[in-house]
């Protein structure tokens, strides 16, 4: 989106990311050890689903620079889709998690290649028509859906196993999220991801270097909704009870706030975003009535203090102190 | 001929930017694009590479017809830079110029998204490309530099090494020398010089009559939309049709 600033951070070369990816490693490898109870496991595998959603979302909004206030829906839908193969036709879950998280990424497809024509405003407008509609038709459409109440979901299975417990999920969320962020970085160092930034960058120019434009906001758009529906099956199957409240437009609201906090066009700004606009809800209880509000709060503070979120604000401080010795 | 245009059209609203104009540019040449402010000559650059669609006529980059997208354009040979500076802030200058390979890249989802071994050998291969690139136009200290942190006239060069990496048949220069000091000015003087000796065919607009003298072997002047003459530098200077155009009487 135009009125979003342009990162001007170019983007980390193979090396740091690597680094990168070995610390979100060995943080992940390591945190259990501060963790002293199932609700502190069950804070940091909402991190995780968190942080992929952000993962992909940031692929569209950070890297090839469009907006979609409606992405809860391809959460939810991801959610709904493996919940309703699993409950109510019998797919085994891992099986009914690929197939909704394909149907998400055929829809987003369908979506988009009316949707993505639209620019700036007029994107931010259009996307968010789609995530109230998907919403409506998840908490009316109660024969399929439970409607308002929800529906219970059946246990992930593997290997005839049910997976249960916090400390379980938590490795596969981890693993999940390693994963993500693994594609992700892949992609932004490839000529594919240079091609979305350059659109951000310029679409005319993308354009006079044979670059189509319209093909590869596409591919992001399919990309970070397959990123959501993943997220959302894992959080049905983790939870064993979905809402329609999943898909709303105040989650959507959430997950781009969470992107542009933690830096936009960086892989790990997404996570850090995802992991503090997570965490901090519950960790002060006081904010969690105020959620809403807290949210607003962030948004603009970071808009106004530091425009290029948290992580590419830090790594600028940082380069400009070494350069500076003091 | 490399490239043919006949009867090009352009109007926005009830102005006329272009009309009827024919052009034929002789391969491995560096022809200008000359006239006073409003002529249409960035309208004629922008309908060469299909950011306009032209009201009427065709064009013909090696006998085939061109249309459609930007891109397609691209695809077929067409490259530019621009008046306006485009250059992708979001990058450092190396990447611009690797961005500039796209066309020439092969690079599947999977392969992306897997980061297969065939892919960072060829990223190799293209980072090399790019910073003989960078050389040739004399930024190699800046490869690594965030484009946003460069100096007007640096970005001026990047725009053209980016250009270049697509392999262009035909390099549309709009206004390469706007902003630039003499200094300046001359290194870009050369600069197109050496990409014509590469056998690039130029097109080149500018304001700087000295630079399109000097480095032009074919010069089209357009007026009010139109072609008002064409031919050799030193002809179409002495032309009285052109020196009223820019002078606002016969001389």
């Amino acid at each position: 989106m135009s009125s979003f600033p342009t990162a001007s951070s170019a983007a980390a070369p193979p090396s740091a990311s690597r680094r990168g990816l070995a610390a979100l490693a060995l943080t992940a490898a390591l945190l259990p050890l501060a963790l002293p109870n199932a609700y502190t496991y069950e804070v940091a595998i909402l991190v995780g689903i968190n942080a992929v959603t952000c993962v992909g979302l940031n692929i569209l909004i950070g890297y090839a620079g469009q907006i979609s206030l409606g992405h809860a829906a391809f959460f939810g839908l991801g959610a709904y889709g493996s919940a309703i193969l699993a409950a109510r036709y019998g797919f085994p879950p891992l099986l009914a998690l690929a197939a909704a998280t394909a149907a998400v990424g055929a829809l987003a497809w369908l979506l988009g290649r009316p949707l993505l024509r639209l620019r700036g405003h007029y994107l931010a407008m259009g996307t968010l028509g789609m995530g109230v509609i998907v919403s409506v038709v998840l908490a009316t459409e109660d024969g399929i859906t439970g409607g308002p109440d929800g529906m219970a979901v059946p246990p992930l299975t593997l290997f005839g196993q049910a997976i249960a417990g916090e400390r379980t999920w938590y490795w596969i969320v981890a693993a999940a999220l390693l994963l993500a962020v693994w594609l992700a970085q892949n992609l932004i160092e490839s000529p594919r991801g240079r091609a979305l930034r350059a659109l951000h960058g310029s679409e005319v120019a993308a354009g006079a270097l044979g670059i189509d434009a319209g093909r590869h906001k596409l591919s992001a758009f399919v990309l970070s909704a397959v990123f959501a529906a993943v997220a959302g099956g894992l959080m049905a199957h983790y939870a064993g009870f979905i809402t329609p409240g999943r898909a709303s437009f105040l989650h959507s609201i959430e997950l781009v706030t969470m992107v542009v906090f933690g830096g936009m066009a960086s892989t790990f700004g997404a996570v850090i975003g995802a992991a503090v606009l997570t965490t901090l809800p519950q960790l002060l209880t006081v904010l969690k009535e105020y959620e809403m509000v807290t949210l607003g709060a962030v948004m603009m503070l970071t808009m106004i203090l530091m425009p290029g979120g948290l992580v590419p604000t830090l790594e600028k401080a940082l380069a400009a102190a070494r350069g500076k010795p003091l | 001929m490399l490239l043919r245009a006949e009867n090009l059209s352009k109007s926005f609203g009830g102005v006329a930017a272009l009309r009827d104009v024919d052009l034929e540019l002789e391969p491995g040449m560096v022809h200008s694009l000359i006239g006073p402010n409003g002529a249409g000559k960035t309208t004629l650059l922008n309908l060469l590479s299909g950011i306009y669609r032209p009201d009427t006529g065709r064009i013909f980059l090696d006998g085939a017809e061109l249309g459609g997208a930007p891109h397609a354009f691209a695809a077929a040979g067409i490259g530019r830079t621009f008046q306006n500076l485009q250059v992708f802030f979001n990058m450092s200058a190396l990447e611009n110029v690797m961005t500039g390979r796209w066309r020439h890249e092969r690079c599947s989802l999977a392969a992306a998204l897997l980061r297969l071994p065939a892919l960072e050998r060829s990223e190799r291969r293209g980072r090399e490309a790019a910073r003989q690139l960078l050389e040739f136009v004399g930024l190699a200290p800046w490869a690594e530099r965030a484009a946003d942190a460069m100096p007007y006239g640096a970005l001026k060069r990047l725009e053209i090494a980016r250009a270049l990496a697509a392999k262009p048949k035909l390099l549309l220069l709009d206004e390469p020398a706007a902003g630039l000091n003499p200094t300046e000015t001359r290194d870009i003087d050369r600069l197109i010089r050496e990409i014509a000796a590469r056998g690039i065919t130029v097109v080149l607009v500018e304001h700087n009559m000295q630079l399109v003298m000097e480095v032009s072997e074919h010069v089209v002047v357009l007026d009010y939309g139109r072609k008002l003459a064409e031919g050799a530098p030193r002809a179409v200077s002495a032309d009285p049709r052109v020196i009223e155009a820019y002078l606002g009487c016969s001389a």
